[in-house]
């Protein structure tokens, strides 16, 4: 057994490189919703960024140019969900439903059609030397806090930095401002000459960009394997939606509603280590039955659903006009 | 001409049913009697047949492995049903739709098929219904199968006992889908345990339970735990994916992983996995069939061990310490030759250096890990525990973690 301070350093470690794809997720879906498109496709939309972005990163040894595929190739799956939602009016939630079964559906359609072609990840030496742990100097060395936010591989900082820069362009920026706009009152907006088709195109692409580099970090994280029955996103893009409404639809509360998230997540694969490591103050742990750990960030979820329910006062950050189509005509 | 017409209709309707029944005659009459082209199977998969690992995957090879040995082709003999949920209603439609395609045998790979296949038995009297890992049959037409995996199980376990000698280090880390919730995995667990410390009497098993069958990033993350927090130096696993080699890989440790060999996924760190050979029952209850037999009582309810080769291990490589597969053999022939079991009130001890590796036989009390004797020193082997889900408790050596 290894001293109690890195059982719990570990721990925490663990919630980060577990968690950050579910930031990823969270904060590109906060993009789409906040302009007024609630996209469900968030599981599909990971998994084909997370695919065609390992695939290329591989072949050209490359984590840049994997992750631009993956960005690129999530960004397309969105402007299809936008032709089909913004130009041709369709249903979001059935659409964003077909967007999942077809992403995760092309996947597998990849996986198994490339069978032995698969590439490993051993075969692109540079990606996985980029994707590694780098320790930030002097940050690092701080005892305990140092492993556990400022030695992880650039993929967490990029997630990080792609939440705080979301959360000063909606708050900050004209461009963010006009955005919210269309989410709480496209009509409105439509009145000031907001080009509303546009914004909502673009900003619905950056946000399935930003998913698809969670689905290639999540990939990554697990060694690039390609298991036939089980899909690498396994979830989390709907972990993600849920989270959305969990940090009420603020990309720099996403960081620490990913971590809470994630915390009770990772309790159980940990709760063995931390109970015998804290015999006293934490062996209770040990007692708790392996299921209810599973179901924990679930009731968590639905607990944060209902107080958010019964708060409705004004500092709720939902969109007035989320998952409703905008036809100028009916105005 | 209409009249002409319908006269011409039901002459030759009239002699291709001639045929027809003469075609019945012979194949009834004959006692070998499906000819291999006109048998056909069915199988009913809990995930897609185009899999290219797993639980399913293992099965579909299996049965196409067995059928080419008989002379059966797969692309046209072969009808499935895939993606099918433990759900009564999807199953026995799934058995109906099968039926229709004139199947003589019925596989379901899945546990919570039991019930349609039972009602579905008693409807079909016609079709063979085979059923795996459950615990219902009848008396004609309708058997379960599983195999003795904990044999193999047991082997492993000599292997990572051998490791952790080696290495100094007692410390082993079990990824496990579930505990003893099932006799399934608390049984693997088990065998392994007794394994490992039949070489290291020290050894200790740390079990890292994560409660679902499909879940890598669970999987990965619960065998860091294990070598980060318990120091452990081999990590085994009962789960899907190879995600707990990889990371015994990437950490610089070894492992023994399940179903397949994991030696393709973790050259550096695999040392053996215990691995299913389904096509042994698969040929076995085609031929049953095809031969005219009923599958209760010519074969019954299989339990294939090492003995059948239902069940082994994989080759072990070169991660593995010299005196391993000498100790490995000697466990494989008592088991093989019927002479000892791994749930029995006797214990095997293994001793010397390689090229002189002896085993000796103690009579001891198997207990639980709270001290409870399951079979007193010298009893029989409690086995059929696994299959009938009595066994329910982790032996001597095993942490829930």
């Amino acid at each position: 057994m290894t001293d109690s301070l890195s059982v719990l350093t570990l721990f925490f470690f663990s919630i980060v490189v577990y968690s950050i794809p579910l930031l990823y997720g969270t904060v590109g879906e906060i993009m789409i919703e906040k302009s007024g498109s609630l996209n469900l496709g968030v599981e599909g939309t990971m998994a084909i960024g997370a695919v065609l972005g390992y695939i290329v990163g591989c072949r050209a040894d490359s984590l840049f140019v994997g992750m631009m595929i993956a960005f690129i190739s999530s960004a397309l799956v969105g402007a299809l969900f936008s032709f089909l939602t913004v130009t041709l009016q369709a249903n979001q939630n059935v659409t964003g439903l077909t967007i999942t079964t077809f992403g995760v559906a092309l996947y597998y359609f990849i996986g198994n059609g490339l069978g032995n072609d698969w590439p490993q990840m051993g075969s692109a030496p540079r990606m996985v030397n980029s994707f590694s742990d780098m320790e930030i100097p002097l940050l690092s060395d701080i005892p305990g806090i140092g492993k556990i936010f400022f030695s992880h591989n650039i993929m967490v900082y990029i997630a990080v930095g792609i939440a705080v820069l979301c959360w000063i362009y909606l708050n900050t920026t004209t461009l963010g401002l006009e955005l919210r706009a269309i989410g709480e009152n496209p009509g409105a907006a439509d009145s000031m000459g907001i080009n509303i088709p546009l914004m909502k195109y673009i900003h619905i692409m950056v946000g399935s960009g930003i998913m698809g580099l969670g689905g290639l970090y999540m990939g990554l994280n697990m060694g690039g394997t390609f298991e036939g029955s089980n899909c690498w996103i396994n979830g989390y893009g709907w972990i993600s939606i849920a989270l959305v409404i969990f940090v009420n639809w603020n990309p720099a509360m996403a960081v620490v509603g990913t971590f809470v998230f994630g915390f009770f997540n990772t309790l159980r694969v940990y709760s063995g280590s931390l109970a015998s490591t804290f015999p006293g103050l934490l062996g209770w742990l040990g007692n708790i039955p392996a299921q209810f750990f599973s179901a924990l960030p679930f009731i968590i979820t639905l607990l944060i659903l209902v107080v958010d329910s019964m708060r409705k006062n004004k500092k709720s950050g939902q969109p007035a006009a989320i998952g409703l189509n905008y036809y100028r005509e009916d105005r | 001409m209409k009249r002409f017409l319908s006269l011409v209709a039901a002459s030759v309707m009239a002699v291709t049913s001639i045929f027809a029944f003469a075609g019945c005659g012979a194949t009834t009459e004959g006692s070998d009697s499906q000819s291999g082209s006109d048998f056909t199977v069915g199988a009913i998969y809990i995930n897609s047949q185009n899999d290219t690992a797993g639980y399913t995957y293992a099965h579909h090879n299996g049965i196409t492995t067995a059928m080419n040995d008989l002379g059966l082709d797969p692309a046209t003999q072969l009808k499935i049903v895939d993606n099918v949920p433990e759900d009564d209603t999807a199953v026995a439609n799934a058995i109906d739709q099968l039926a229709g395609q004139g199947c003589d045998i019925i596989f379901g790979i899945s546990f919570g098929y039991l019930n349609a296949f039972n009602d579905k038995a008693a409807e079909y009297p016609d079709i063979a219904f085979s059923h795996a890992t459950g615990y219902l049959s009848n008396d004609t037409n309708f058997n379960n199968y599983f195999g003795r995996i904990y044999q193999a199980r047991y082997l492993a376990g000599i292997a990572a006992g051998y490791k952790t000698l080696e290495l100094g280090n007692n410390n082993i880390g079990y990824v496990s889908a579930w505990g003893t919730e099932y006799a399934e995995t608390c049984s693997g667990i088990n065998a392994f345990a007794l394994g490992a410390k039949a070489v290291n009497p020290d050894a200790v098993i740390h079990v890292n339970q994560i409660s679902t069958w499909g879940d890598q990033e669970k999987e990965r993350q619960a065998a860091e735990v294990l070598i980060d927090t318990y120091n452990c130096c081999v990590i085994a696993q009962h789960c899907d994916s190879a995600q707990p080699q990889i990371v015994a890989a990437e950490k610089g440790v070894f492992g023994c992983g399940y179903n397949s060999d994991m030696s393709e996924q973790a050259p550096a760190a695999h040392l053996t996995a215990p691995v299913w050979n389904w096509n042994v029952y698969y040929q076995l209850a085609m031929e049953t069939v095809m031969n005219g037999k009923q599958i209760v009582p010519e074969i019954g309810n299989y339990y294939g061990g090492l003995t059948e080769g239902m069940v082994d291990i994989s080759p072990l490589t070169g991660n593995c310490t010299p005196e391993t597969a000498e100790a490995i053999d000697l466990a494989r022939n008592l088991m093989v030759s019927g002479e000892w079991d791994v749930f029995s009130g006797t214990k095997l001890s293994f001793s010397g250096a390689a090229g002189s590796v002896t085993v000796t036989m103690n009579d001891e009390d198997l207990k639980t890990n709270d001290g409870t004797v399951i079979v007193a020193a010298g009893g029989p082997s409690v086995d059929d525990g696994v299959i009938q889900g009595s066994m329910n408790y982790y032996v001597e050596g095993v942490v829930a973690e």
